[in-house]
């Protein structure tokens, strides 16, 4: 018995030593040295095929890249300027005024936008099916909350896609789209829902009863009455990721759901893809501007961090190369589309220039 | 009339309601082992393929003139040529190798057949040249990771039918595998990098690994280890042994217990305020993540510690203090070592809860994409790292079908590890608990 004190003060001992050695070490904790990324859960994938690609090349260690969302990410790029802060946040969708102002209350003044292509938003539904072809209007008929009937607008009593549209199958109304933290909602609404709600003239009669002082506090009230979904469980707001989306479209065979190209394509064996207005997705349809439902994918980049955390300047270059962004790169293979403009963009990053005021 | 051989109503509805309530027990422990059975059938179903891994071997010529342009061999000047250069040389070696033994590949052009190699291969061959760079102009025989879907194929996830819809593989990709086997090139094997390597990105799930992972929550839990264990037991022993009962003293016994029942993410909302926010330490770094978990873990130390040593009979302090011993030697010479037993299987099964917790992790940046390993601790605790169950997280999310397999693999690592914790607990238990 006379072993254990001892080994107790030892052991008290040790953890004590082991705290301070903590301690010190925090004290001298080194300058970071790999990036820092994070943001919208889209761009997620393609950032990880460029970090990884970046990182084994030797020269530099591989940035470390969260998802979270592209407001989230915006909201932590604006947190302000030193080791402590990202140095990039990747973004589905435009930045606002708001971000803006966020940052420049925090220091970080300027900001680069680097576009890095285009994504496209597809409907897809279960492979054995039947098929879809959809246009704007047919969606906005399925999920709105008010829809246009005999030139008034009435509660949506559609219950399946026949009904909404005589040429679709006659099969129970389900919609799968993205909730509202995520960037590509944003993307839905203003691409499908408003243009749907403007094709069947729901949007004029909303605006003609829309309350606002100016025109245009008109316009965006009788926009936000489009944005209104029906809440009675034909569409259903997926907060998570596409993998969600498609186990969701798993146990529901009459679902439709909003993916990614990319996520599409890579589970293309499962999910079979509806035309929108008649125009079948793909990175060509989508360069080409045939298919509608596109919206491009931003990078953020915190110009003080370019020459202070090592590497940004070599990842930004990277990642506007040929070999990735091109249209021969890998994250055209991988689904992203690539940007007509892309040389324009290499030129910016190349200066680093900065992004002009917003409109 | 009632006698002790013919059962009256009321000894018989008795009776009655004793079986039925045992068919109530067994039924519920039938569903719950039945809820445990499917649940580790549909485990080990997904997650057994992530420990295998189809491999290609062949031989691979490593020319001077591709690889090293100078010609100086000095790794400087060859770091030039990336991994780009390097996955052609693998294309082009497994072609002639494909040419030599005679197998028909069905017309596939060139591109095709590098499709066939996990491009995490191209980076593997390339450190492999640059930290030897003798092995230049050499014929060297190589094993490259498959293409994610070769490998899905011969596991049963590709399937003839779906490769024909998927752009990333074609049935006579599949076909030309099934030769390759034949021939001996390719080869399944027992996958170590599912343990070693670190995660890969979407277009690689083959190479994806938990070893950044096991690191992390490894390095966490050296750090609750460390801080909770010794800060958890001076508080059970003062307030078991030293502090005067009164209102202060209950107040803080009634906040321990309430602290165990919080739910983990209000942790991580606290250790995003006060570590990452306020103090300033490093995002997705085991120490936040390893902070973090020592507050979740502290009061879950606590209560068994103060049940240990409320356990230790009082007679046995009381002969300590009758021979003279002062408190503080009663309580070190006498009342740990015979609580410690009881600590140590405390301490083991908090450690567990906090190995397998994922919520606070999630608000400090853990759940990143981490593909370098952290360096040797003590700084390598402020290097980023990802930990076992935000990897599992991590890759549920990922598009690829191939993370699927990885997902439930490392859940099968996961649940190795802590089926390995709570037996040692068990067995300290088992072996040093000693009953008054």
């Amino acid at each position: 018995m006379t072993s254990e004190p001892e080994n107790i003060m030892s052991l008290t001992k040790l953890s004590v030593s082991a705290i301070a050695l903590l301690a010190a070490s925090a004290l001298t904790a080194s300058a970071r040295d790999q990036l820092q990324i994070s943001g919208s859960s889209t761009v997620l994938p393609f950032a990880t095929i460029v970090a990884e690609a970046f990182g084994e090349q030797g020269t530099f260690k591989t940035p470390v890249v969260e998802g979270g969302g592209s407001g989230a990410g915006r909201a932590a790029l604006c947190k302000g300027v030193g080791e402590d802060t990202i140095d990039i946040a990747n973004s589905s969708s435009k930045i606002k005024q708001s971000d803006i102002d966020a940052c420049k209350a925090n220091g970080v003044n300027d900001i680069m936008e680097i576009r890095i292509g285009y994504d496209g938003i597809v409907f897809a539904s279960d492979i054995a099916g039947p098929d879809f072809a959809l246009v704007p209007a047919d969606i906005y008929g399925a999920i709105a909350g008010q829809v246009v009937k005999d030139g008034a607008l009435v509660a949506n009593a559609s219950k399946t896609w026949a009904d909404v549209n005589a040429a679709l199958p006659a099969q129970d109304i389900l919609a799968l789209i993205p909730g509202t933290k995520h960037g590509t909602r944003e993307v839905f609404n203003q691409k499908v829902i408003e243009a749907g709600c403007k094709d069947t003239g729901a949007y004029d009669l909303f605006l003609a009863t829309a309350e606002g002082a100016d025109d245009a506090a008109k316009a965006k009230a009788a926009l936000a009455s489009c944005d209104t979904l029906r809440t009675d469980g034909m569409q259903v707001e997926i907060d998570g990721d596409y993998t969600e989306t498609l186990s969701r479209l798993a146990a529901n065979k009459n679902a439709v759901g909003v993916f990614g190209l990319s996520f599409y394509e890579n589970n293309a064996d499962k999910l079979k893809v509806a035309t929108v207005k008649g125009v079948v997705p793909s990175t060509a349809t989508i360069a080409d501007g045939t298919y509608p439902v596109s919206r491009p994918l931003f990078m953020y980049v915190k110009k003080a961090h370019i020459g202070v955390i090592p590497g940004l300047q070599e990842y930004l270059d990277f990642f506007v190369s040929d070999d990735m962004v091109g249209p021969e790169g890998k994250l055209v293979e991988y689904g992203l589309v690539s940007d007509p403009e892309l040389a324009k963009t290499q030129a910016d990053v190349a200066a680093d220039t900065v992004m002009a005021p917003l409109q | 009339m009632s006698s002790l051989f013919t059962q009256d109503k009321k000894t018989t509805a008795r009776n009655a309601a004793e079986k039925r309530f045992r068919a109530y027990g067994v039924v519920a422990i039938t569903l719950a082992l039945l809820a445990l059975v499917w649940l580790l059938i549909s485990i080990f179903g997904a997650g057994l393929p992530a420990f295998r891994q189809t491999f290609l071997t062949f031989p691979v010529t490593l020319d001077v003139a591709v690889l090293d342009k100078q010609g100086h061999a000095l790794p400087a000047e060859m770091a030039k040529v990336t991994t780009i250069g390097y996955g052609k040389v693998l294309a082009s070696s497994l072609a002639a190798e494909i040419a030599a033994q005679g197998i028909d590949t069905g017309g596939m052009t060139a591109k095709d057949l590098a499709d066939m190699i996990s491009e995490e291969s191209a980076a593997t061959l390339r450190n492999k040249v640059l930290g030897n760079p003798a092995l230049l102009g050499q014929t060297i025989s190589f094993t490259a990771l498959a293409n994610g879907r070769i490998d899905g194929f011969f596991k049963g996830r590709v399937t003839m039918e779906s490769a024909k819809l998927d752009k990333n593989t074609s049935p006579e990709k599949l076909v030309l595998a099934g030769k390759l086997r034949d021939a001996g090139i390719l080869s399944i094997r027992f996958n170590t990098g599912f343990l070693t390597m670190p995660d890969a990105s979407d277009k690689r799930p083959e190479a994806a690994g938990l070893g950044v992972a096991i690191i992390g929550s490894l390095y966490m839990m050296f750090v609750v280890l460390v801080l909770a264990l010794p800060i958890g037991v001076a508080a059970s022993v003062y307030l078991e042994e030293f502090a005067p009962k009164n209102r202060w003293t209950d107040l803080i016994e009634v906040n321990i217990a309430n602290l165990a029942a919080v739910p983990s993410i209000v942790y991580g909302i606290l250790g995003l305020a006060i570590f990452i926010n306020f103090a300033g330490l490093p995002q997705s770094a085991p120490i936040v993540g390893g902070l973090v978990l020592t507050l979740m873990t502290l009061p879950r130390i606590i209560i068994p510690t103060r049940a240990a040593l409320k356990a230790v009979p009082p007679s046995i302090r009381d002969a300590a203090l009758g021979i003279g011993a002062s408190k503080l030697q009663t309580v070190t010479h006498h009342v740990l070592p015979l609580a410690m037993p009881g600590i140590l299987t405390g301490t083991i099964i908090g450690l567990a809860q906090a190995l397998g917790e994922t919520a606070p992790l999630l608000l400090i940046g853990m759940v990143a994409f981490v593909r370098d390993f952290p360096g040797a601790p003590p700084s390598g605790l402020f290097d980023p790292a990802s930990a076992l169950p935000v990897q599992i997280y991590n890759w549920t999310q990922r598009s690829d079908p191939g993370f699927v397999e990885r997902a439930s693999g490392a859940i099968i690592v996961l649940l190795v590890f802590l089926i390995a914790m709570n037996t040692v607990a068990i067995i300290l238990r088992r072996k040093y608990e000693r009953r008054w």
